[in-house]
């Protein structure tokens, strides 16, 4: 954790002012079973400025983005749109925790950067070589050679014809997002 | 009818029976699509969580391509997405921008370096929104040729079609695809989860989590002959991982995952060429002799009939 000041959690707490804490997000989460602190306890949390708690939390990593908390609130909070808040939080503020999800996200983000389009095939081999876990490829070859066998991803590394990168862009993001 | 078409990435390599059953059904059915040109990733579930400013650009990178497409052309066509993903990623950006001030300005200045801009003047529509509100359903039922009667079949929606937005479906409680089911003379498999999580992709970040709620959504639908999708992200988890998560609950959860076009398409006699389940993962041998069961009382029929 680079930080605990409890300005961090600022725009987040903005975005849940108004939450009544009667759990609806909770009970409609499909991955609460296998959250450490359930998605109503964290918005407490949140609003307790309890920042390292809620940073090194593993509750946001585990939001599958179903939108069922957002569509049930009855305060019409966007909580989806703050579980995504706080995984970009935690990328710059606690950078070692979540390496897995932070890693395959940095990936496929360099993926498009690269190419425009997806190349899904380099996005798994590139995630796995970073992961430096010789099993983990392991758990999903019996995939990967049924899609080659079908012909359905296309070699790493090899340019798709017409595609290209969006280097400008993501340049003229960062660029406008260290001025912010 | 005429759409601008937005694939997807996916839609190019894991899901590509996805993309050529969507564009030969609806050319079946008359419509014409027109594939938006240099169409670039929405930022999938990847862009938000690292820059919240990309996130909204990548998505409407595309919509800016397709307002330039629609004014050289003079046409204003809605966009036809099939992938729930990169639907609520193109639609989440018009709704957000209303709501932030600035936010459009922002999105703007980054693509003015591209030479495109931003309107928001086109709508955003799911694959499943399009058939269900813009395709007569008689129209369908005058073309079945293969009946699938006997089959039960349940409808995944999944999440993204339905929630946040929901725009043609009930969110809660979903039966959009129901009518072109019993429309090929199939019945309904009655269960609740139809628009339950698959895991997205917790299956690479979180195997052991993703694993648990595809388990939930197979265990339900044991009855059924298969079940249909309209997302190439649960159509991956449904059928890429049946026989680890067989292994592991010592159950057989062998079932055959079908896209919805492919199925329609069956339905109305397209050929394997155009509905592609060639390179569907898994048909069941179950599945199969049933269809070819339905394939000869047909023939035997046309044969006696002549």
């Amino acid at each position: 954790m680079r930080s605990t000041s409890r300005h961090i959690l600022g725009s987040v707490k903005e975005m849940i002012q108004a939450c009544i804490q009667c759990g609806t997000c909770t009970g409609s989460c499909p991955n609460a079973f296998a959250m450490d602190h359930t998605p109503r306890h964290l918005w407490q949390m949140v609003l307790n400025d309890r920042t390292r708690d809620v940073l090194t939390s593993k509750t946001f990593i585990l939001c599958s983005s179903c939108y069922y908390c957002t569509l049930r609130c009855p305060r019409g909070l966007p909580l989806t749109d703050v579980m995504g808040s706080l995984t970009r939080l935690a990328r710059t503020e606690n950078p070692t925790g979540f390496k897995k999800s932070h890693l395959f996200y940095g990936q496929f983000l360099q993926s498009i950067r690269r190419h425009g389009r997806v190349n899904e095939s380099e996005l798994m081999t590139l995630f796995f070589l970073e992961m430096k876990n010789p099993l983990l490829p392991l758990q999903y070859a019996g995939l990967g050679l049924k899609f080659l066998q079908k012909n359905k991803i296309s070699l790493p590394f090899v340019e798709k014809e017409g595609s290209h990168g969006l280097e400008k862009i993501f340049e003229k993001v960062r660029e406008m997002e260290n001025q912010a | 009818m005429k759409y601008f078409y937005y694939p997807g990435c996916s839609l190019e390599g894991t899901a590509k029976e996805y993309n050529l059953s969507t564009v030969s059904l609806m050319k079946a059915l008359g419509t014409d699509l027109i594939e938006i040109e240099d169409w670039t990733c929405c930022g999938a579930s990847a862009a938000h969580a690292v820059s919240e400013l990309l996130s909204y650009v990548l998505p409407t990178r595309t919509l800016a391509l397709a307002e330039k497409m629609s004014r050289e052309r003079k046409e204003k066509l809605d966009i036809l997405v099939p992938c729930s993903a990169c639907y609520l990623n193109l639609k989440k950006v018009s709704h957000d921008i209303s709501s932030a001030p600035g936010l459009l300005e922002k999105i703007n200045a980054v693509l003015e370096i591209e030479g495109l801009v931003f309107e928001n003047r086109l709508a955003v529509r799911h694959l499943l929104d399009i058939l269900t509100r813009d395709i007569d359903i008689h129209d369908v039922l005058n073309r079945i040729q293969v009946p699938f009667k006997n089959f039960s079949i349940a409808p995944y929606y999944g999440c993204q079609c339905l929630r946040p937005f929901p725009v043609f479906d009930n969110p809660e409680k979903p039966e959009s695809m129901e009518p072109f089911i019993r429309a090929a003379g199939a019945s309904v498999h009655s269960w609740e989860m139809g628009g339950r999580c698959c895991g997205a992709s917790h299956m690479t970040t979180k195997p052991e989590v993703g694993r648990m709620l595809v388990a939930k959504i197979l265990t339900r639908a044991k009855w059924a002959d298969m079940i249909l999708t309209v997302c190439p992200m649960c159509q991956m988890n449904l059928e890429g991982f049946q026989k680890g998560i067989s292994r592991a609950s010592h159950e057989k959860m062998d079932i055959t995952i079908l896209y919805l076009p492919q199925f329609i398409g069956m339905a109305m006699g397209l050929p394997e060429n155009q509905t592609r389940t060639d390179l569907n993962l898994c048909i069941t041998p179950g599945f199969y002799d049933k269809y070819q069961a339905a394939l000869k009382q047909l023939s035997d029929g046309i044969t006696r009939s002549a």
